[in-house]
């Protein structure tokens, strides 16, 4: 072929997920994210507070919709999630080596994420039998206590493990009837986006999971203080980060959960446990009687 | 049927006979020491506080007011009781330590039931039927639980967090002290419990019960003091776990105060439930309801039906035969067994129900109260509804902690849950209705922890209580209430 040339490759915009939708982020500002070579991969969208705040009047919108859908139908969902991500693993594990990760480790990741979605999808019609009791009051009443989801779960998540440590966070908190807000790694970014494009094929319903790219320095305060998140789970940071979180936090008494220095590859990793931490328990009584 | 058909006829003919309960059956001491390592002890700053009984505003007896120090002993205490004897009892042994206390509570009951509503103002028939039983059942549901814990969390291993500091309310004085010691006893966990200023002597006479039933000391330690105790206590830095029943303003202070700590905590705050009555509901079984869910201990109950919504259509009739029934509630002597209301605890918080009182009307609502008499002596509010408030006021808003009632009014079931839904807080809410598909419907969707269908304000050791949303963080009662003393290791 004469004066044949390499073909210009397409790039790919990476955009934050909010409401079932692509927007960029509406205040226009951009972070550069660099090969080791220094080449320029992708201009990520530094997400900003006001994203945030329509992020979660997404996720409130869809929370009805989604902790009413049946248990069997978010499992599926779940499952479904589990069934694209399989089908563009070769992708997830290219971005990973684009941002550093060794390849073995990659495959290692990717694989790892699409297992514990299935791990979760089992869970959603189980979680229930194991967590809720018929309670032997003694006076003449029938009482229950079962689970419902917590509401809004504002996650900030694990800067390190981009793909793995996102789903593992991302999984119970949405089998349970959640919606999230979810703000991904900063030094490596490229899986959540993508991981949302999944999540939009996967008939997960527009605004049960939001994703935002930019910088926990920037945003935790307002992830922590927002009086419409009825639940935060933070992944890094050090005692002063906890401490700003869980001040921010008391505002409207919001769940705060502490997963840092957790290892996503390892057992502990996955749990109906961590279910169970963003749901609350609700006791019914009725009378027994003609 | 006519309107006054179906009224009751209370009249004059209807004057009860006084049917006070005696106290010559009762000991209150003229001072109390702290119980710190098993010894009731004078406070380190010299200093005392008088409770006040409520009706008649005399003084019952005078407590201790712990300072600093004094708290810094009983946390030492309680550590070394947890490092000790404690932690290397057979759980079993720890069970029957609580088995004893709940027998003893039993033995106990008259004696305490009398002096909880001597000193909180409460009336004798629920300090008699409801606090005390249900104080003594509750030590008794979770002795069993304490060398059974390993079945109550599947793939974990539960251990003892160390050492709880506990801070209660004045409302349920016996009962929110049994509900904080007996899951964190059974756990193995050991105890600092700080009753609320105006409600001391039960906590104090629980204290003489830990100490017959030979306990090992410090296992218990009990301070009284006020709002100043309490801080000292959450704060401390040798505290593993922080229980706190009260206010969400105080909740909100406590969950910042922790905020860079590793201490585990629960909060039970406010709330200001709705009750939904239907217009298929049993109408008078509901005005029950009604009566039992705003009135029942004056209406100092975090779970209080303080929001009332009716189904247009009856609403009419529900408010009529309401207000027939407040005519015929008693209110006065909390000694007195035909007493339906008791004294408002305290002169301060009279003061804050009056002023909501005053608020409401000064919004635009319709006060209706109840016209019996009151007592000349002590401090008294006359059960209240509100009609004519919208969604907005602040009486449907802010948690009064008195017996005042604000009625709203709805058409639809989506209405009237959205309405429900309303609030800040999601402790508790009810729904009466006849129709089974429609209590299941609105029991799920009403956002809160707890929730009575065809009945209200029930309570039992094995049932979990805790608010959604701003009503707090945790559950306590039942299986459940384990969580909250344990850590669970892989």
């Amino acid at each position: 072929m004469a004066g044949s040339t390499a073909r210009v490759p397409v790039a790919k915009t990476y955009k934050i997920y909010i409401g079932g939708k692509f927007p960029r982020t509406e205040s226009g500002r951009y972070f550069k994210l660099n090969a080791s070579d220094g080449s320029v991969i992708a201009n990520v969208c530094q997400g900003s507070r006001k994203d945030f705040r329509n992020a979660v009047v997404a996720a409130r919108s869809a929370f009805g919709g989604w902790s009413a859908a049946s248990a069997y139908l978010r499992g599926q969902i779940l499952y479904r999630i589990a069934e694209l991500l399989e089908g563009r693993s070769d992708q997830f594990v290219s971005e990973l080596v684009l941002q550093g990760v060794s390849r073995r480790k990659a495959k290692k990741e990717v694989v790892a994420s699409i297992d514990r979605l299935i791990y979760y999808a089992g869970w959603s019609d189980k979680y229930q039998q194991i967590f809720s009791a018929v309670n032997p009051v003694s006076s003449a009443h029938f009482n229950f206590s079962v689970l419902e989801p917590t509401g809004v779960v504002s996650l900030l998540a694990p800067e390190d493990s981009s793909l793995l440590g996102l789903v593992s966070n991302i999984a119970p908190i949405i089998v349970g009837g959640n919606t999230c807000v979810v703000l991904a790694s900063a030094q490596l970014p490229l899986c959540a986006v993508s991981f949302a494009e999944v999540l939009h094929a996967s008939d997960v319903p527009g605004g049960v999971v939001n994703i935002l790219t930019g910088f926990a320095e920037e945003l935790t305060e307002q992830f922590a203080s927002h009086m419409d998140v009825n639940a935060i789970v933070y992944c890094d940071g050090d005692s002063e980060v906890a401490k700003n979180v869980q001040v921010r936090a008391a505002d409207n008494v919001k769940r705060v959960l502490a997963r840092c220095d957790q290892d996503w590859t390892a057992d502990a990793g996955q749990s109906p446990y961590l279910i169970s931490e963003t749901q609350e328990t609700k006791t019914t009584w009725h009378p027994i009687g003609g | 049927m006519s309107t006054e058909s179906t009224k009751l006829a209370f009249n004059d003919g209807w004057q009860y006979a006084p049917a006070p309960e005696s106290t010559d059956h009762i000991s209150i001491d003229e001072q109390y020491g702290l119980f710190i390592g098993g010894e009731f002890v004078a406070p380190e700053s010299g200093r005392y506080f008088e409770t006040v009984n409520p009706a008649t505003e005399q003084t019952l007896s005078s407590v201790s007011l712990a300072s600093a120090a004094d708290v810094d002993l009983a946390v030492k205490a309680a550590r070394k009781a947890y490092n000790g004897a404690w932690s290397k009892m057979a759980a079993a042994d720890r069970g029957k330590y609580l088995f004893r206390i709940a027998r003893i509570l039993q033995e106990r009951a008259r004696e305490f039931a009398t002096i909880e509503s001597l000193d909180g103002g409460k009336p004798i028939r629920e300090s008699r039927d409801i606090d005390i039983p249900l104080a003594a059942a509750h030590f008794f549901y979770y002795a069993g639980w304490a060398d059974k814990l390993e079945y109550a969390f599947p793939g974990r291993r539960p251990v003892p967090l160390g050492v709880a500091g506990q801070v209660i309310p004045w409302n349920f004085p016996l009962l929110m002290a049994a509900w904080k010691i007996a899951p964190a006893l059974a756990c193995g966990n050991t105890v600092v419990l700080k009753p609320a200023e105006t409600t001391p002597l039960t906590a104090m006479k629980l204290a003489e019960v830990i100490r017959d039933a030979e306990l090992p000391p410090g296992v218990v330690n009990i301070l009284t003091g006020a709002g100043e105790t309490g801080a000292e206590i959450v704060n401390h830095p040798d505290v593993n776990k922080v229980a706190f029943t009260g206010s969400t303003e105080v909740g909100k202070i406590i969950q910042r105060s922790l905020a860079g700590t590793d201490k585990k905590y629960t909060l039970e705050l406010g709330g200001k439930a709705a009750n939904i009555i239907f217009a298929d509901a049993a109408i008078d079984e509901a005005v029950e309801g009604i009566v039992n869910g705003i009135f029942f201990n004056q209406g100092h109950v975090c779970c209080a039906g303080s929001r009332l919504f009716v189904q247009e259509s009856v609403a009419e009739e529900v408010v009529r035969k309401l207000k027939d029934r407040m005519e015929t509630l008693i209110v006065g002597d909390p000694l007195d067994k035909n007493t339906d209301i008791g004294a408002i605890n305290s002169a301060s918080q009279l003061e804050t129900i009056q002023s909501y009182l005053k608020v409401g009307q000064d919004e635009g609502a319709e006060m209706y109260q109840g016209s019996g008499s009151l007592p000349e002596q002590g401090y008294w509010c006359r059960p209240t509804l509100f009609t004519g408030v919208s969604q907005s006021n602040r009486i449907v808003q802010e948690e009064i902690f008195g017996p005042v009632l604000a009625i709203q009014t709805f058409r639809t079931l989506e209405e009237g849950l959205t309405k429900a839904n309303n609030t800040p807080y999601g402790l508790s809410g009810g729904v009466w209705t006849d129709k089974g598909a429609k209590i299941f419907k609105m029991t799920q969707q009403i956002r809160a922890g707890v929730i009575w269908a065809n009945t209200f304000n029930k309570f039992d050791p094995t049932s979990p209580f805790g608010g959604y949303k701003e009503s707090g963080v945790g559950r306590e009662g039942g299986l459940h209430g384990l969580g909250a003393y344990l850590k669970l290791e892989t």
